[in-house]
Parts: C-alpha cells; structure tokens; sequence
C-alpha cells in the first residue's frame, strides 16, 4: 500500500532527524519552534490525507467492473449532503493548519526580537561573490565564512549583499532569509547547545554558489570573550574600505578568515552603496 | 561595427565534448528527419496538410509533438543534473562544471514548464475544446496557427542556445540582479527572455482565442451549466492565460530595456528594485501553475467518469470549485518568497490565502472519489493515471499547505523539499493528466487506440520511479540540502542522491515503455483500429463523431440538452438504427494560411538577431514579420466550401453519427 510506504517514509525522516544536521535536529529556539509547526500542521493535515488516500484505493478497489458484489449505481451524481461534507473537510482542515500558520507567523516573525535575560549579541552580514563576511559592530571584529555566536544569547542580524541575491540560513538554529543589495533585512536567532552547525546561501547566486558555506560555532559566553580578545589581538589584517574592495571580488571556496578590526560604518555604506549611481561592486570577471 | 553583432566563432563551444556530442546528435537526428522526408517527397504533403493547416486538431496534434520532443530534451537534463549530485560529493566535483550544471538546471525548469507542460495543455485543448462544444473549429483558426508556430519560435530559439552561445545560468526564474548585465553579460539571458517573450505572444493569443471559443461558440443548446467540465477547466485556465501572461511579457520587457538599454528597473544602483521583478514574476508564476493543472483536472473529470460509467459526481460543486481557484489563484503569489522579509501580517495573510486555494482542489478530490463510488471502474491506462494521480497528488497538496506556513517555509524555502513538492504536484498532476488524456483521446485523434500493456507498464514505471526519485528530495530537503548544488560536502545526502538517481533512471525506463507503446500501436494499428468513434463508452460530443473527425468535426451540429449530451443521446437510442435523411449542408471551412510558418520564421530571425545584438537583421526581422502580417490582412478568400455531397459521402462510409 504505497500510503503505508509514505507514512514509514514519513516516520523514517523523523527517525533520521535524530542523527542528521538538518531542521528536525533543532539547536536553538527558532528552529525548535519551527520544528514543531511543522509536526503541528503535518499531523493535522495527515489526519484527513491518510484516509483520503486509503478511501480512494478502497472505492477505486471495490468498484472494479469485475465485482458483482459492488452495487451500480449510474445515477449516483449529486447528494447535497456528501456536498456539504467534501466542502467542509478542506474546511475546517485548512481553518486548523490557518490557525497555526497565522499565530506562528507572529510568533515567529524573523524580526522580533528574542525574549532573553541577556542582551543580544549584533552581527551585521554581508553576502559577498561566493562567500560570507560577518561583521561584529561592538566588537570592532569581522570573519569570512566562519560564524561564532555564544550559547545562550539571542543573535540579532543584520543582513544585506553586495551586488546578487543570496539567502542566509542555518538551517539547526531556524528561519533563512534573503540578503539584497541596497537593503537591510533583520533575523534573530539563538543557539542553545555548543556546537558546529552548517551554514550556507539557500538562494542561487551564480557559478561559485555551492561553496557559500560556512561554520557556525556556538561555543560557551566565557569562549566567547576570548574569542573576540583573541581575534582582536592577532597580527591579521584590517577590514577597510581598500580590503573590503579586494574582498568584494568574486572568489570560491574561501577558506575562514578573521580581520582584527573593522572600519566603522563599514556595514551602512555598503548598504547605501546599492542606493548610488556608481559601480558598488566590481563587474564580474567572468566571461 | 561588426555586421554580425556579438556573433562569431567563439560562440561555439567547440571545449566542450559533452555539449558538443549532444549538439552533433541533435543536429544529426534532425538532419535525418528532413533527408528522409526530402528523399520520400513528403514535403508537398507536410506543407499542404500540416504546416499550414488551420484546423484545430492538426494543430493539437503539433503541439503534442512539440510537447514531447520537449519532454525528452528536459528529461535529458533531469538525468544530467541527478548523475551529477550522485556523485559530486564530498571533495569530488562531478563531471560537469558549474558554468554547465548552472545552464542545465535553468533549461530543465524554463523548458518543462514552457516548452513542455505548456504546448502539452495547450494542444489538448485545441484538440478537444472544439469537439466538446459541437462546434467546427476555434474562433481564430489561423490565429491559432501563428500562436502555434510562435511556440515553435521560442522552442527553436532556446535549444539553438545549446550550439550557439549559452543558456541562462540563473535558474528558470532568472531573478535580478543576478540575471542583469552586471552580473550576467553572456547571451544567456538574452536567448531565456527572448524566446520566452515569442512564445508568449503565441500563448495570450491562445488563450484569447479559446476564451471567445468557449464563451461565443457552444453547440446549439449548450448553456455554461452544460458544458463537459474540461471546457469549464479549460475556460478557467484560459482566463488565467489572458490575465496573467501580459504580466510577464510586461516583466520581462522591463529585464529587457535594463540589459539592452541601460534602464534600471531592477539594477542594484540607480535606485533599481530587484523585488518588484520577483513580485511581478510569481503574480504570473503562481497563476501559471494554475494555467497547467485546471486543464489537467478537467482529463482527470471526464476520465474518472466515462471509466466508472457514472456522471460526474457534483458537476456544479466542480464547476464553482475551479472557478473559485481560477480567482484565488492571483491572491497567493507571495508564498513564493516568505523569507524577503515581509511583515508577520503580509506573510500571515499569503498563508492563510494559500491554504484557502486547497479547500477547492480538496473538494475535486473528494468529487472524484465519488464519482467512482457506485461506479464500474474498467482499469484501462487512463484510469490509471487518474487514480495515479489522486493518490500523489494529494501527498504533494498537503507539503504544498505545509510550506504554505511562513515559519515551516523559513527552513523548508529553496530546498529540495521544495524541488519535490512542486515536482509532486506538476509531475503527479500536470503529466499524469496529460499522459491520461494521451491515452484516452488518441484513438479519437488517430482512429486507433494506443497499446494498453505498454501504456501499463509505462504507468507503473513512472509512478515507482517518480516515488523513488523525489521522496528522497523530500528527506534531503528536511536534512538541509538546498537546490542548485553543483557540489556539496555533507557525505551523509550521497545515499539520499543515489537513491534518487535510481528513480530518474526508472523513469527513463516509463519513457522508453511510452516510445515502444506508440511504435507498437502504430505497427499494429489495424488491430487496435477503432471503427464506432466511441472506444471508451464515452459521455460527451467528441465521442459522437468519427476517430478521425473530419475537418469539418459534425456534419450536422448536434443538439444538446444535458450535461453528458452524448450520453444522454446513447441512452435515448440505445439500437443503432437507420439514420433518417439528414439535413447536409455545404460548410464553411476556414483556408489553410501559411501566416503562422512564415511570420514564426521572422521571429526566429528577429529573436536571434537581438539575442546577438545583429541590428539590421533584427530590424529585417520585424519588417517581414510586419509584411506577412499584412499580406494576410488583404487576402481575398478565406475560406473554402465543402460541398453537402462530401459531406453525406463521408458520412455514409463512417455511419456513425446517429440522428439528432
């Protein structure tokens, strides 16, 4: 019974979302929260579509030309009843999964910020040809295709691109959403447990985009501090309008990078760059 | 000033054995086809009979054609694109570059859903609109030729792409800015929006053309609440055509004037606004889908009766219900882009909007299901896929409610959950409606029926294969996986890919079943010739007619006074008796033009002159085009009379439409 086959399917996915990376092995409140909605409206969608699927085979079934036993009925076309039932199964099916649909789309607005004992933690993102620089403006700090946040701390975001369209998504701590030149958009997230998630541009943008990847690592507050002294003191380079430019220039596969210190207002010009009349990022090279 | 544009040696890919092989293939395969028809003399026969005939069914016939040489093109990349992601994991790059992979997935999409899916739905209903109405032709019989051969253009310009220059490397949609001169100067855009831009002319004009059809020219006593259900899907659909395509001919003009003319409509700079161009694109994107399905659910309606020998189970629930969605279907195109960051109210409204648009297509669900209850169902190929097709259908419809959701669509947006839900729902609807419809109205179009073992045996295959190749999407989706991976490092989604894999290659093996199913049934077609024109027991005023219907469709226009009008007659008459004397007369028949071929010519010129930027032969192009036009305007006859005495003669040797 190829429904049977779904629903093992089905219970199969959730099984391997125990041992996989993906968003049913949630590590911080969004995507614990997003896990849920989807179990929510999967079950009650699956209450009506399991025996919508059964009673199809089943009538397709015991009405074969073949059984005898089946009764013909030539004239069975319209029962004002059955009308009322088949309108009011998607119904009330759909009043439910609305429900849940609009409630957490308020819930969990990208935007809205966390509700947490600690302030958050800002970190400014800029989609680049193909890679992610991750600016913290309190820090004074920036990193290239590498993400660390401290356990526990709702992260605010800030994102934007630098010339094309990506989508920034960690897919264990929630919600994507798209980077555009020329405009801020805001997502707030959090990790609750330790560890190294992927991250990576869920939207196409171009020849080098498989290797927009980068690592989260969410790692203890106290690390965290550390973290940031650590990278401020190192003799690495400096990200200012000049760096920025050789870093806007499209590259693959990047291997992670920190910058000892930022510009100021690095992040808001690049945004009002894509307001300008002039070339904010460099023509690709290719072709 | 180089007389030849941006054109020249370079365009060629000659570093490329893979596209350079499927090149020679293609261009070797096509040269046979024209030697043989050149060596048999069959051109005089082409040209008279086919090429610039303006009768619907031919018509129909070429665009299925059309269809499926498509069908195998994109099918062609599917294979490509799963072989590639089975084994570009982990360190390993695969065998095809991004610069390749990128152009194939883009292809794959704009040809499936263009080229494929369209021309499929579009020639069915051209087939079979007419004869459902009682009618002799559509409104427009040589519109209807230049709309066809305008989706010939737009299907020769796109697969030139492949030897000549590029195609799009941005995915179907070719949003901005990456689909901008900044960030794609190649030709590649140029050749995705110009052959979409012909071929969309071809299609408003369609859908012009069948929107006056239906609503101007029924059978005498066909009121709208008696017309088979499929012309109600069909007028839904083409509503939706009219509505929705000037959006994207509008969209796609204003791509244009920013990569041709230096516009900034939806640069980066200049105040350009990317997101006005992915609105625009989903306020025809999410209709379109709509465009393709209703007709499907019409096959689906007149399959599931004819093969339960009942009446539809609640004709004027169907009815309200595919209206309901032809209106909804404008309210919900922000699904498309949840996470651009719209307001918790905006993207609150979208969700609830879209699951509203699932409360119709659960009640034709449910309809369906009734109709079959009570019924004798005779599982016959197009059943199959009916059921096939229930079945799938309603697993896609339901991850289609869940991404519906905004916050589920934050994690599951763009990724391969999202490439199986839409393949679940255009694979599981869109082509099992269309295969179904293949195999239930072949015998009306071509006098035979089609082999039912390996129309079996098809069905199976794709159903398993389809299951094989896209619940494994499903799984790698909710695993993290996003769309358009050239490569990944995540060893852990190679299984999941493999597995997929496999399903593509079943699929291939349906194909291959559907292939040796048409040769067979034509080499045998004497035993599978249908005499009566009625091989199913069918309800409606198709089945009343010849298989082949002659040109003329009815010698006399049948009366009609029920829903299934034929059927009603079958059973007002049950013996076939003696025809009485009937009243012939000479008919009208529109002349055959060649407007379609020769103005479809100057749009490929014109088309392939922009695309390269060859000014002069652009604006030669367009002249002729022009001139074509015109010359058709001034025509002096247009229309020739068959006589009432070819018309009793032919009637006399088929004998089987009974008297009104």
């Amino acid at each position: 019974m190829r429904s049977g086959t779904f629903v093992s399917v089905l219970l199969g996915l959730v099984a391997l979302g125990g041992c996989s990376e993906g968003v049913l092995d949630p590590k911080g409140p969004i995507a614990e929260g997003e896990r849920q909605i989807l179990f929510n409206s999967l079950g009650i969608m699956l209450a009506i579509v399991i025996p919508t699927i059964l009673a199809t085979l089943g009538v397709a079934f015991w009405f074969r030309s073949s059984n005898r036993r089946a009764r013909y009925r030539p004239d069975f076309a319209y029962s004002g009843r059955l009308e009322m039932i088949v309108w009011s199964i998607p119904a009330m099916t759909v009043l439910l999964v609305g429900g849940v649909a609009w409630i957490g789309s308020h819930d969990l607005d990208p935007r809205k910020p966390l509700a947490s004992d600690v302030a958050p933690l800002r970190v400014q993102v800029v989609s680049l040809d193909w890679k992610w620089l991750f600016i913290y403006p309190d820090h004074g700090i920036a990193t290239v295709n590498q993400l660390t946040v401290p356990v526990g701390v709702p992260v605010s975001f800030e994102l934007t691109s630098s010339g094309v369209m990506n989508s920034f998504f960690v897919p264990q701590l929630g919600s994507q959403i798209y980077t555009m030149a020329g405009m801020t958009t805001r997502l707030q997230l959090q990790a609750d447990h330790a560890g190294t998630y992927r991250g990576l541009s869920a939207n196409f943008s171009g020849d080098g985009f498989a290797d927009m990847r980068f690592a989260v690592d969410a790692v203890p507050a106290r690390e965290f501090q550390q973290w940031v002294q650590a990278v401020g003191r190192a003799t690495g380079p400096v990200l200012d309008a000049a760096a920025y430019g050789g870093l806007a220039k499209p590259s693959r596969a990047l291997p992670p990078q920190t910058y000892r210190a930022v510009a100021p207002g690095l992040f808001d010009s690049i945004v009002n760059a894509g307001m300008h009349d002039h070339h904010a990022s460099p023509q690709r090279a290719e072709k | 000033m180089n007389l030849l544009g941006k054109l020249d040696w370079s365009a060629i890919p000659f570093d490329q054995p893979i596209i350079m092989v499927a090149s020679a293939l293609m261009i070797l395969v096509i040269g046979a086809i024209l030697g043989w028809i050149t060596l048999k003399g069959h051109w005089p026969y082409l040209w008279s009979e086919w090429i610039t005939s303006v009768d619907h069914k031919r018509i129909g016939v070429m665009y299925i054609l059309l269809a499926m040489v498509m069908l195998l093109r994109g099918f062609t990349d599917a294979i490509m694109m799963r072989a590639q992601q089975a084994v570009a994991a982990g360190g390993a790059e695969g065998y095809l570059p991004p610069e390749h992979f990128d152009q194939i997935f883009s292809a794959h999409g704009t040809i499936m859903i263009f080229f494929m899916a369209m021309p499929f739905v579009i020639g069915l209903m051209n087939i079979i609109l007419p004869l459902q109405l009682g009618v002799r032709d559509v409104a427009f019989p040589t519109l209807n030729s230049v709309s066809f051969w305008l989706t010939a253009s737009g299907t020769l310009l796109i697969n030139i792409s492949l030897v000549v220059g590029e195609f799009a490397k941005t995915g179907w949609v070719a949003y901005p800015p990456l689909a901008e001169l900044q960030f794609s100067p190649g030709v590649g855009v140029d050749y995705y929006l110009w052959s979409l831009q012909i071929s969309g002319i071809g299609t408003l004009m369609t859908g012009i053309n069948f929107v006056t059809t239906i609503l101007k020219m029924r059978a005498p006593g066909m009121g709208y609440m008696r017309m088979p259900v499929f012309c109600w899907t069909a007028l839904a659909s083409n509503l939706l055509i009219v509505a929705a395509f000037p959006v994207l001919t509008a969209t796609f003009a204003m791509l244009l004037l920013d990569r041709y003319l230096g516009f900034h409509f939806f640069t980066v700079e200049a105040g350009g606004n990317a997101m006005m161009y992915i609105n625009l694109f989903w306020v025809w994107g999410h209709p379109e889908v709509y465009i393709l399905i209703l007709p499907a659910f019409g096959v689906f309606s007149e399959v599931v009766a004819t093969f339960s020998g009942k009446p539809l189970f609640g004709y004027r629930s169907m009815v309200a219900a595919t209206m309901a969605i032809c209106v909804l279907s404008f309210l919900v195109w922000l699904h498309h882009f949840f996470t651009m960051g719209a307001s918790a109210d905006v993207n609150g409204f979208f969700g609830v909007m879209t699951m509203i648009i699932a409360v119709p297509t659960g009640v034709k669900i449910f309809n369906w299901l009734f109709t079959m209850y009570g019924g004798r169902v005779r599982f016959s190929v197009p059943i199959l896929w009916s059921i096939g097709f229930m079945v799938t259908f309603v697993i896609g419809g339901m991850t289609g409610v869940l991404m519906a959701v905004p916050p589920a669509d934050f994690q599951l947006h763009n990724s391969l959950f999202l490439v199986a839900h839409f393949h679940n729902v255009i694979i599981g609807g869109v082509v099992f409606g269309v295969f179904a419809a293949y195999n239930y109205w072949f015998p009306k179009v071509f006098g035979f029926r089609l082999h039912e073992g390996w129309g079996k045996a098809s069905f199976w295959c794709w159903l398993v294969g389809f299951y094989l190749a896209f619940m494994p999407l499903y799984a790698l989706g909710l695993m993290g996986m996003t769309r358009r991976l050239q490569h990944y490092d995540n060893p852990e989604w190679q299984p999941w890919l493999v597995a997929a894999a496999v399903g593509a290659a079943v699929i291939l093996v349906g194909v291959a079943c559907q292939v040796a199913q048409l040769a067979v049934s034509i080499r045998d077609r004497r035993l599978l010739r249908d005499l009566t024109g009625d091989p199913w027991n069918g309800r409606t005023l198709e089945w009343s007619t010849s298989s082949p219907p002659p040109a003329w469709n009815f010698a006399v226009l049948p009366q009609v006074g029920d829903i299934d009008a034929w059927w009603s007659r079958k059973q007002a008459m049950p013996a076939r008796q003696e025809a009485p004397a009937r009243p012939y007369q000479a008919i009208e028949m529109p002349k055959n033009s060649p407007t379609g071929f020769i103005t479809a010519f100057f749009a490929v010129v014109t088309g392939f002159a922009l695309i390269w930027h060859i000014w002069w032969m652009a604006g030669l192009g367009l002249v002729g085009a022009f001139l074509t036009i015109l010359a058709f305007a001034f025509r002096r006859e247009e229309e020739i009379e068959i006589p009432a005495a070819e018309i009793a003669r032919f009637d006399r040797v088929h004998e089987m439409e009974p008297a009104q």
